[in-house]
C-alpha cells in the first residue's frame, strides 16, 4: 500500500490545523455560514438532517488494517459508534460534531488518510475495481496510476474550482469492477497487440438526473501520457464547462453538448502542447510509487480443493459462502474474500466500530494487514490462503459478517436516503431491509444468481439506481415516498442504463413487486446460466411489467400506505 | 396552523427547537408552539438573529400537526429530522 512521505504527512496535518483555525473563527463569528461552508466542504463536512456529516477519503478503497482500527477509534470516540461505507468507497461518519472536525482529521492524519476533496466542485478520491492488484482476470495493477492520480489531483489549484465534481474510475481488469464507464472520466487498461499495456479513456459517464454511459475519447494511450490527458480533459472541461446552471455543469453535458469528436478535437490540441512536458511519467517516477505496491511476501502454495459444489454436502452454508464471497486470486494458494455488509435487517455499508476492530484482526490475521472497499458498500480480505477459508469464514460468521449474498439480490447498494441526506426525497434504507428481509428465509437467491439491486432515495442516484439490474427510485408524490422500478441497468464492461418499468409503488409493494420480478425471471429465463440481466436483455420489458402490475396495467394510485413512525 | 421554528445548532449540527425562554432546545415537546401569522414572523426573526448570532444555522418555520399532545411535523422530511432516523443503527 501507498504510505504518506515526509511531503504528504507535512500537507494533512498543516491542513488539519488550517481547518482548526477556519472552525474557531466560524465559531466566534469571524465567518458567516456562507463564507465557511465552501471550506468545511473541502473537507468532506457536510450538515445533514441530523448532524454534520464527515466523508473521508479510502484511496482508491485500499485500507490497512491500522486505519481501520483508526476509523473505529473515530466512531467510537467522536460519533455514535459506527461508519458507514459509500458507494465511492469511502465512509462516512453520521453525527459529527463541528468543534471535533479538526481534531478528527489529525487522528486521520496520524495514519495516513484525510478527507480532502471528499466533497466540493473538485476531483474526487479516485476509485478503482475493489480487486486491484490481486484478482486472477487482471491486465495491470491499477494502483500505481491511482496513487499518481491521487497526488496529481490533490489541492491541485488549478482543478480547485471547477464547475462541477469530478470523478475518475480505474481499471486494469477486462471484468469491470469499477464502473468505468459511468464516470467523469474512465480509464481502462489493456494489453496492445504487441503486450504493451496502456489506456483506453473513457469520458463524460455519470448518473444523477442525467444519466449518461460514457463515451470513448482515445481508444489507447501509452501509461506515460495518461495524466497529461487528464489534464486536457480536465483543462477543456474547465474552460467550456457551465457554471450557470448546477444541473448542466457535469462534463457529460459539456460532451453531450459539442459531441464527442468535438470534445476530442479540443481535448487533442490541448494534449499536444503538454503531452511531453512535466507530466509525462519519467520511469523512475513510476518505479518510486510502483515500489509501495509490491506483493507481500506470499507462500509457495497449491490451489485448495475448494469447488463449491464438492463441498456442498458436507457443509452447504461454508459452500454457499464460498461460491458468492469468495474471488479467484492471481496467486496460486490465495483467494480474495468478500465481507458482507448486507446482513438481511441490517443498514447496507454500515459497520460498528467493534466490528471494524475484529476485522482489522482478522485482515492481520489472514491477510496481511490489507483490506479494500468495495463500490457496493462491501469491504474485501484480498490476500487469505485458500486452506484458511474456513477458519475465517466461522470467523466472519460469529460477527454477523459473512452473509452469502455477494452480488446477490439482498446485496443491495442503498444510499443513506432520508433517513440522514439533506437531499434526499425518500428513504432509501428501510427498502433495502424490506427486500433483504423478504427473501432472507429463502434459498431463491441462491437459485436466482447473479442480481444487483440499487436503490437511490432521489434523483441524485447516490444509490446508482440507473445501473442496478433492477433500480429503485423513490421519488415524492404529494408529500408520500414512492419508488419507480427499473430494470436492465448494469454498470460492468457492458454497461446499460436501466429502463423504467412504471409508475411508482409504495414501500410496502416493492418486495412483492421484486418477488415477481424474480419469480418471471426463473421461469423464462435461457438455463440456469442465463443471468437475470441476460434475460432481460433477450426478452424486453413486457414480460417484467406484467409481473409487476398485472395483465391490465398499473393502476392509478392516490396515497401511499406507510407514514414515518 | 401549528408552527415550530427548527434549526441546526451550529456547534453539533444536531436539530434543535427555539423554546419560550429564547434557549434552543432538542425536543420537539419543549419548543414554541404557535399558531398566527405574527407570532410566527416574530420567532423567525428572532431564529434569524440567532443565525446571526452564530448559535444556529438556517432556523425555519415547519408545520406540525399536534395529536393527543404529540407534536409530528407535516412533511416527511421534518418528521425525520425531529424524531430521527426510522432506521435503527449500527452499535
Amino acid at each position: 500500500m501507498y504510505r504518506y512521505d515526509e511531503f504528504d504527512q507535512q500537507l494533512v496535518n498543516e491542513r488539519a490545523e488550517q481547518f482548526r483555525r477556519q472552525v474557531r473563527r466560524r465559531m466566534n463569528g469571524e465567518l458567516t455560514e456562507d463564507q465557511f461552508k465552501p471550506l468545511r466542504l473541502m473537507n468532506g463536512l457536510y450538515l445533514q438532517l441530523h448532524a454534520y456529516m464527515l466523508r473521508v477519503n479510502v484511496p482508491y478503497g485500499c485500507l490497512s488494517a491500522r486505519q481501520l482500527r483508526q476509523l473505529a477509534h473515530i466512531a467510537r470516540k467522536y460519533d455514535k459508534g459506527y461508519g458507514h461505507f459509500t458507494t465511492r468507497q469511502n465512509i462516512q461518519y453520521n453525527w459529527i460534531r463541528l468543534e471535533d472536525a479538526a481534531d478528527i482529521l489529525t487522528d486521520l492524519a496520524a495514519v495516513g488518510m484525510n478527507a480532502m476533496q471528499s466533497s466540493g466542485n473538485c476531483v474526487r478520491n479516485v476509485t478503482a475495481d475493489h480487486y486491484a492488484g490481486r484478482a486472477r482476470d487482471e491486465l495491470q495493477d491499477p494502483r500505481v496510476w491511482c496513487e499518481l492520480l491521487r497526488q496529481y489531483s490533490i489541492l491541485n489549484p488549478e482543478f480547485s474550482y471547477l464547475p462541477r465534481k469530478f470523478k475518475i474510475a480505474v481499471t486494469g481488469a477486462p471484468k469491470d469492477r469499477a464502473a468505468v464507464a459511468l464516470h467523469d472520466i474512465g480509464l481502462r487498461m489493456y494489453l496492445n497487440e504487441g503486450g504493451e499495456p496502456g489506456f483506453e479513456v473513457i469520458v463524460g459517464g455519470g448518473q444523477g438526473r442525467t444519466p449518461v454511459i460514457g463515451k470513448t475519447i482515445r481508444e489507447w494511450i501509452e501509461p506515460e501520457h495518461v495524466i497529461s490527458y487528464v489534464e486536457a480533459i480536465l483543462r477543456i472541461y474547465n474552460l467550456y464547462g457551465r457554471r450557470d446552471n448546477i444541473y448542466k455543469a457535469r462534463i457529460k453535458i459539456l460532451v453531450n453538448a459539442l459531441g464527442i469528436d468535438k470534445y476530442r478535437e479540443l481535448v487533442e490540441a490541448e494534449w499536444l502542447q503538454i503531452r511531453d512536458g512535466v507530466l509525462k511519467i519519467a520511469p523512475e517516477e513510476l518505479a518510486r510509487i510502483d515500489a509501495y505496491f509490491q506483493p507481500p511476501a506470499y507462500e509457495q502454495l497449491a490451489d485448495q480443493d475448494t469447488e463449491p459444489s464438492q463441498l456442498h454436502d458436507a457443509d452447504p452454508a461454508f459452500a454457499a459462502w464460498l461460491q458468492s464471497n469468495v474471488a479467484e486470486h492471481k496467486v496460486v494458494g490465495y483467494a480474495i474474500v468478500n465481507v458482507s455488509l448486507k446482513s438481511p435487517g441490517k443498514i447496507p455499508g454500515d459497520l460498528s466500530a467493534q466490528k471494524m476492530d475484529a476485522l482489522a484482526d482478522l485482515a492481520d490475521q489472514y491477510s496481511f494487514g490489507e483490506l479494500r472497499v468495495s463500490h457496493r458498500q462491501n469491504l474485501v480480505l484480498v490476500d487469505v490462503k485458500q486452506s484458511d477459508l474456513h477458519a475465517l469464514w466461522q470467523a466472519l460468521g460469529a460477527l454477523d459478517l459473512a452473509t452469502p449474498n455477494i452480488g446477490l439480490a439482498s446485496d443491495i447498494i442503498a444510499c443513506p436516503g432520508l433517513d440522514f441526506c439533506a437531499l434526499a426525497n425518500t428513504r432509501s434504507i428501510p427498502v433495502a431491509q424490506d427486500i433483504a428481509l423478504h427473501f432472507a428465509n429463502s434459498t431463491k437467491l441462491q437459485h436466482v444468481g447473479d442480481l444487483t439491486i440499487n436503490i437511490s432515495g432521489c434523483m441524485n442516484a447516490c444509490g446508482h439506481h440507473h445501473v442496478g439490474n433492477i433500480g429503485i427510485l423513490g421519488v415524492d408524490k404529494r408529500g408520500q415516498e414512492f419508488f419507480q422500478l427499473t430494470l436492465g441497468g448494469s454498470s460492468d464492461e457492458h454497461a446499460s442504463l436501466g429502463d423504467r418499468v412504471g409508475p411508482g409503488l409504495p414501500q410496502s409493494e416493492v418486495p412483492g413487486a421484486i418477488e415477481r420480478i424474480v419469480d418471471t425471471y426463473l421461469e423464462i429465463r435461457d438455463g440456469k446460466d442465463e443471468c437475470f440481466l441476460n434475460t432481460y436483455r433477450r426478452c424486453g420489458m413486457e414480460v417484467f411489467r406484467t409481473a409487476v402490475y398485472g395483465p391490465a396495467g398499473p393502476a392509478r394510485r392516490v396515497t401511499a400506505t406507510r407514514q414515518v413512525a | 396552523m401549528a408552527q415550530v421554528l427548527i434549526a441546526n445548532r451550529l456547534s453539533d449540527g444536531l436539530v434543535v427547537f427555539l423554546a419560550a425562554d429564547g434557549a434552543w432546545v432538542e425536543s420537539i415537546a419543549a419548543g414554541v408552539l404557535i399558531d398566527d401569522d405574527r407570532a410566527a414572523g416574530e420567532l423567525l426573526d428572532q431564529g434569524l438573529a440567532d443565525a446571526d448570532n452564530n448559535l444556529v444555522i438556517d432556523p425555519i418555520l415547519i408545520n406540525v400537526t399536534v395529536r393527543d399532545g404529540t407534536r409530528t411535523p407535516d412533511a416527511i422530511r421534518e418528521a425525520i429530522r425531529a424524531a430521527g432516523p426510522t432506521v435503527s443503527v449500527e452499535t
